[in-house]
C-alpha cells in the first residue's frame, strides 16, 4: 500500500504512464528536431502517427506482412512520404513567419486524417500483438506485460540512440551546426536544403515508429494522432524545444505524472499536463530545458 | 464597415465615394437576404462571420495566432445557453452572460499565453482550450455529450419574439453590426494603432515605452469577449450549445475563415466565414468528409494564396484604384 493505494494498481498506472510517457518523448523529440532546423512546428505530426500504426496494419492486413519488417518499412515509407512533401511543398515557406508552417502542416494534418476517416471509417481497427512478445511476466510485486515492457525498453533506446547521433557523430554535428548559422554552414560547402529535407524525414519516421509500436496497445484509428498531439504540444512546452535531451525527458516525466494522477484523481488525468504547463509558464516561462526563443 | 485599412496616407475624395457606396450595397443586401435565402443558413453565416472577425482583431491586427478561440465561442455558448434556460434570464442578458464568461477565460487563457511569442503561443492557446474542453465534457451543467438542449430564444427586451425567425434575423444581424463596429472602433483608435505597431515590430513597441505585454492581453481579452458575442447568439439561433463549438477543429476553422479572406482586412473574414459555411452546408448532404476539403484549403491558401480574397483584391490594380491599402 502505498498513501493508501494497493500497490498493484500503483505499479499498474506507472507502467501506463510510463508507456504514454514513451510516445510523448519519441513525439516531442520528433517535433524538437524538425523545429530546430526547420523553424516549423510539425503540426501533422500526429498524422505521421496515425500513418505509420496505418501502414503497420496495412502491410499486415492487405500483405501479411508482420510486426517486425513493419517496424522498419512502416517508418521509411512515412518518412519518404515526409520528405517529399518538405520538398515539393513546405520548403516553400522557409522564408515566412513560422506561422505558416504550423497552418500548412495543420491543413496537411486535416487532408491526411480526414482521407483515413473516409476510408476506413472513425472506429478503430485491431492489431494483434507479435508472437514473441505476447503474454506476459510476473515480477513478483506486479504482472508485465512482454508487449509494455518492450515499447517502454525500444522506445528508450530510439530516444538515446538519435541523441547520440545529434550530439556525437559528424552528421549530427552537421546538423547543429546548421541549427545555429545555416549560411555560414552552407557556404562550407554542406548541402544544407538536403539536410533540411532530411531532418524532416527522420522526424516523421520518429513519427511513424512511434505509431507502429503504438498499435498493438491502442487501437489503429484515424483519430488517435489529432488526440495525442495537443498533449505533445503541451509537453513541448513544459520542456523548452532548445534541448533533444530536454524534449525526451520532459515526455517520460510528463507520461508518469499523467499516470499516476489516474491513481490518485482520476477525473483530472487527462488535463493534467496541461495545468502543468500552466504553472511552468507561470514560474519559467521559457520552459524547464528552454532558451528563451 | 469602411474597407479601408492601415491607412497611413489621406485619403482622396474619389475612394471614400466608392467605399460608402460599397458599404451601403453590402448594408442593404444583408438586410434584404433573407428574402433570397433560408434564414437559419443566414444567422449562422453572420455568427462565424463575427466569431472570424473578432478572431482576426488578435491574427490580423495584434500579429497572435491563437490556436484556442473555440474555447471562448463554445463557452460563451454554453454560458448563454445555461443562463437562458436554467436561470430564466432574457436572451439580451443571456448573451452578456456568454460575453462575461468568454472575457474571464480570456483573461486567464491569454494571461497565461502571452508569456510566450509566436508559435508557443499557438500551441499553448491550442493546449489550453483543449484543457477547457475536457473540462466541459466532464462539467455537471454542460450536459456532457449531449450539450445542452432545446434553449428557448425568448423576448428580447420582453416584447420581441425571438422565435420568429425574422425577428431572430434582424437580431442576429444588429448584433452583427455592432460587433463589427466595435472592431472597426479599435482597429483605428489609437489603442488600435498600438496594436499594429505590436504587430509589426515587437521589440520597437517595448523600446518605445509600450507594455506590450498589457497591451498584447487586453487586444485577447477583447478578441475573446467579442467572440463570446458571436457564440451566445450563436447558441440562441440554434437553440443548443454542445461540445462541437469548443473543440479544437472548431478553433481550426476560424482561423480558416480568416486566412481564406484575408489576415488583417476588416471584411476579409466575412467573406472567408461565408465561403466556409456555404462549404459546410453544401457538403452536409453528402458523403465526403468536409475536413478533407478544409485541410486541402487550408494548404493551398498558405502556399499560394496568403493575402487571402479581399487582401488579393485590395492589391489588385483595381482594389488600389478604389483606394484600399492593404499591406501584409
Amino acid at each position: 500500500m502505498i498513501f493508501g493505494i494497493p500497490l498493484q494498481a500503483f505499479l499498474g498506472q506507472l507502467l501506463i504512464g510510463l508507456i504514454n510517457g514513451s510516445f510523448y518523448a519519441l513525439l516531442s523529440l520528433g517535433l524538437a528536431i524538425i523545429f530546430g532546423l526547420l523553424r516549423v512546428i510539425n503540426f501533422a505530426h500526429g498524422a505521421q502517427y496515425m500513418l505509420g500504426a496505418f501502414f503497420a496494419w496495412m502491410l499486415l492486413s492487405y500483405f501479411g506482412i508482420g510486426y517486425w519488417p513493419a517496424l522498419i518499412v512502416a517508418p521509411l515509407a512515412v518518412g519518404l512520404v515526409g520528405a517529399v512533401i518538405e520538398r515539393t511543398m513546405l520548403r516553400r515557406l522557409y522564408t515566412l513567419d513560422p506561422l505558416y508552417g504550423l497552418l500548412f502542416t495543420f491543413g496537411l494534418a486535416l487532408t491526411i486524417e480526414g482521407t483515413f476517416r473516409y476510408l476506413y471509417g472513425a472506429s478503430g481497427q485491431p492489431y494483434a500483438t507479435p508472437a514473441a512478445l505476447a503474454g506476459g511476466t510476473n515480477l513478483g510485486f506486479m504482472f508485465l506485460p512482454v508487449y509494455r515492457g518492450w515499447v517502454i525498453a525500444f522506445s528508450l533506446v530510439v530516444c538515446i540512440g538519435t541523441w547520440l547521433v545529434i550530439e556525437k557523430t559528424k552528421l549530427g554535428s552537421y546538423l547543429r551546426a546548421a541549427t545555429e548559422n545555416p549560411i555560414l554552414v552552407q557556404s562550407f560547402g554542406i548541402n544544407v536544403p538536403f539536410l533540411l529535407t532530411l531532418t524532416y524525414a527522420l522526424g516523421a519516421a520518429l513519427a511513424a515508429l512511434a505509431g507502429v509500436l503504438a498499435a498493438p496497445i491502442y487501437q489503429v484509428s484515424p483519430l488517435m494522432g489529432s488526440n495525442i498531439i495537443i498533449v505533445v504540444f503541451a509537453v513541448v512546452v513544459v520542456g523548452g524545444m532548445g534541448s533533444i535531451m530536454g524534449a525526451i525527458i520532459t515526455g517520460y516525466l510528463l507520461g508518469v505524472a499523467e499516470g499516476l494522477t489516474k491513481v490518485f484523481y482520476p477525473e483530472a488525468s487527462n488535463i493534467v499536463i496541461f495545468v502543468i504547463m500552466a504553472i511552468v509558464l507561470l514560474i519559467r516561462p521559457a520552459g524547464l530545458f528552454g532558451r528563451d526563443v | 464597415m469602411t474597407l479601408t485599412l492601415d491607412i497611413d496616407k489621406p485619403r482622396e475624395k474619389k475612394p471614400v465615394v466608392a467605399q460608402t457606396i460599397f458599404l451601403a450595397a453590402g448594408l442593404a443586401l444583408l438586410v434584404l437576404a433573407p428574402l433570397f435565402f433560408y434564414p437559419v443558413f443566414l444567422m449562422k453565416l453572420l455568427c462565424f462571420a463575427l466569431f472570424a472577425c473578432a478572431f482576426n482583431l488578435l491574427l490580423g491586427y495584434t500579429g497572435l495566432l491563437s490556436f484556442g478561440h473555440a474555447a471562448f465561442f463554445g463557452g460563451a455558448a454554453y454560458f448563454t445557453a445555461h443562463a437562458v434556460k436554467e436561470w430564466g434570464l432574457p436572451p439580451e442578458l443571456g448573451i452578456l452572460v456568454g460575453v462575461a464568461g468568454a472575457a474571464f477565460l480570456g483573461a486567464i487563457i491569454g494571461f497565461l499565453a502571452i508569456r510566450r511569442q509566436g508559435i508557443y503561443f499557438a500551441m499553448i492557446t491550442l493546449a489550453l482550450a483543449q484543457m477547457f474542453y475536457f473540462f466541459c465534457l466532464q462539467a455537471e451543467f454542460t450536459k456532457g455529450e449531449d450539450g445542452i438542449q432545446s434553449v428557448p430564444r425568448g423576448h428580447l427586451f420582453g416584447f420581441i419574439d425571438l422565435s420568429q425567425s425574422a425577428n431572430m434575423y434582424y437580431f442576429v444581424l444588429g448584433v452583427f453590426i455592432i460587433g463589427v463596429a466595435i472592431i472597426w472602433r479599435i482597429i483605428h483608435s489609437p489603442f488600435g494603432m498600438i496594436l499594429k505597431s505590436i504587430r509589426e515590430n515587437e521589440t520597437r513597441a517595448v523600446s518605445l515605452g509600450y507594455s506590450v505585454r498589457n497591451y498584447k492581453l487586453a487586444a485577447f481579452v477583447m478578441s475573446a469577449a467579442l467572440t463570446g458575442l458571436a457564440g451566445g447568439v450563436k447558441a440562441l439561433v440554434f437553440q443548443f450549445a454542445t461540445l462541437t463549438d469548443v473543440s479544437w477543429q472548431m478553433s481550426g476553422e476560424v482561423i480558416l475563415m480568416t486566412l481564406l479572406g484575408g489576415i488583417g482586412t476588416l471584411i476579409g473574414p466575412l467573406f472567408g466565414a461565408g465561403l466556409v459555411v456555404t462549404l459546410q452546408n453544401y457538403l452536409a448532404t453528402s458523403e465526403f468528409p468536409v475536413t478533407i476539403i478544409t485541410g486541402l484549403v487550408f494548404m493551398v491558401c498558405v502556399l499560394l494564396f496568403r493575402r487571402g480574397i479581399v487582401g488579393e483584391f485590395y492589391n489588385s490594380r483595381l482594389g488600389r484604384k478604389l483606394g484600399f491599402e492593404h499591406r501584409h
